[in-house]
């Protein structure tokens, strides 16, 4: 499996080295995170770990949310029970509010716990969160398009994206032309962030430069799949 | 809950021994600097005009007359290259931001002592 682990934002500063070069770090919280789910190629299809973050009050959890950490008897259960089905194994433990699924083989027990000791000796990570949302967008702001001048003429298009095809041929607008829109609220990736430290006591990691998000967003880290000179 | 966890992560880039000075006072400000692969102390004398931020960010600025022209520099407090500030002398100021020293020259450059 590839090191990963669930965490969230909380901030950013900056930390000194000992030769006096200041490092702006983002600080995540990272883990500790149960394993709910082992995923098997004969049972699932592939391999995978589904790590599950940060406890969710059992009065908020679904009836879903609930079994899928705990046993919880039903009539389908007894039925299956009955038949002979075995039933897959719980980590018993409290519903999560974050849960998601790391690909690759493991040899993880389901109920047992990440910490951010997997990250110990990983240089870079890569860190993937929501960005925050801008709502309707223009082409400025969405997709850094200079406008029009201020001034000589221009009459009320002064944050306009000018032209946004040709003449005649082709006679329409080409797929993918960058426009106003919808920006932000979406899964951001960011690669090959340098891990500045790990701190295991206090569950903490500190990675070089930004994080998509807004602070105590929720974000998946993971050794940088990047390869080569970084 | 976020805030203590940005407080335990500066903690660890913060000075234990916060050096003591305030605006106006004139200071002597030694840094380590690397020479070849030496470290020496190099030390800058001035008037502390400003102080920004704080947490890591804190930093303040000197300034000093070099040669009849005036030279500022600006330091993190906690920056482990500082080894010490020495205050040499500390002087009556009314605001936070010194910037008007540098409009003069000469004599008036110079600040009312307090006597402590």
């Amino acid at each position: 499996m590839t090191k990963g682990i669930l965490g969230r934002k909380v901030g950013l500063t900056q930390i000194f080295q000992e030769d006096g070069t200041v490092v702006p770090v983002t600080v995540l919280e990272v883990g500790p995170c149960h394993v709910l789910q082992v995923k098997t190629v004969e049972r699932d299809g592939y391999e995978a770990v589904q790590l599950g973050y940060l406890d969710k009050p059992r009065r908020l959890a679904s009836r879903a949310q609930r079994g899928q950490v705990a046993t919880i008897s039903s009539k389908r259960s007894k039925v299956r029970a009955a038949s002979g089905v075995e039933a897959v194994s719980k980590p018993n433990c409290e519903p999560k509010r974050f849960v998601r699924e790391f690909r690759g083989s493991t040899d993880a027990e389901v109920g047992s716990q990440v910490t951010a000791a997997v990250l110990e000796g990983v240089t870079a990570v890569d860190v993937i969160g929501t960005s925050k949302g801008r709502g309707f967008a223009g082409v400025m702001k969405r997709h850094n398009f200079s406008g029009q001048r201020a001034t000589h003429g221009v009459k009320k298009c002064h944050r306009h994206a000018g032209g946004t095809s040709m003449g005649t041929y082709p006679g329409r607008t080409l797929k993918g032309k960058k426009m106003a829109g919808h920006y932000g609220n979406a899964r951001k990736t960011v690669r090959n962030l340098k891990v500045a430290k790990v701190d295991v006591e206090n569950n903490l990691l500190l990675v070089k430069g930004a994080v998509p998000g807004p602070r105590g967003s929720f974000v998946i880290v993971r050794e940088t799949n990047k390869v080569g000179p970084s | 809950m976020s805030h203590k966890i940005m407080e335990l992560v500066e903690k660890s880039s913060l000075k234990d021994d916060k050096p003591q000075f305030e605006i106006g006072d004139t200071v002597d400000v030694h840094t380590k600097i690397l020479e070849g692969n030496k470290e020496r102390i190099q030390v800058f004398s001035g008037v502390v005009i400003a102080m920004s931020g704080s947490g890591t960010r804190e930093m303040f600025v000197v300034r000093r007359i070099v040669a009849g022209e005036g030279v500022e520099r600006k330091f993190p407090v906690h920056s482990p290259k500082i080894e010490k500030i020495e205050v040499k002398r500390k002087s009556v100021v009314r605001r936070a931001k010194l910037y008007f020293l540098r409009q003069r020259s000469g004599k008036a450059v110079r600040l009312k002592e307090r006597r402590m």
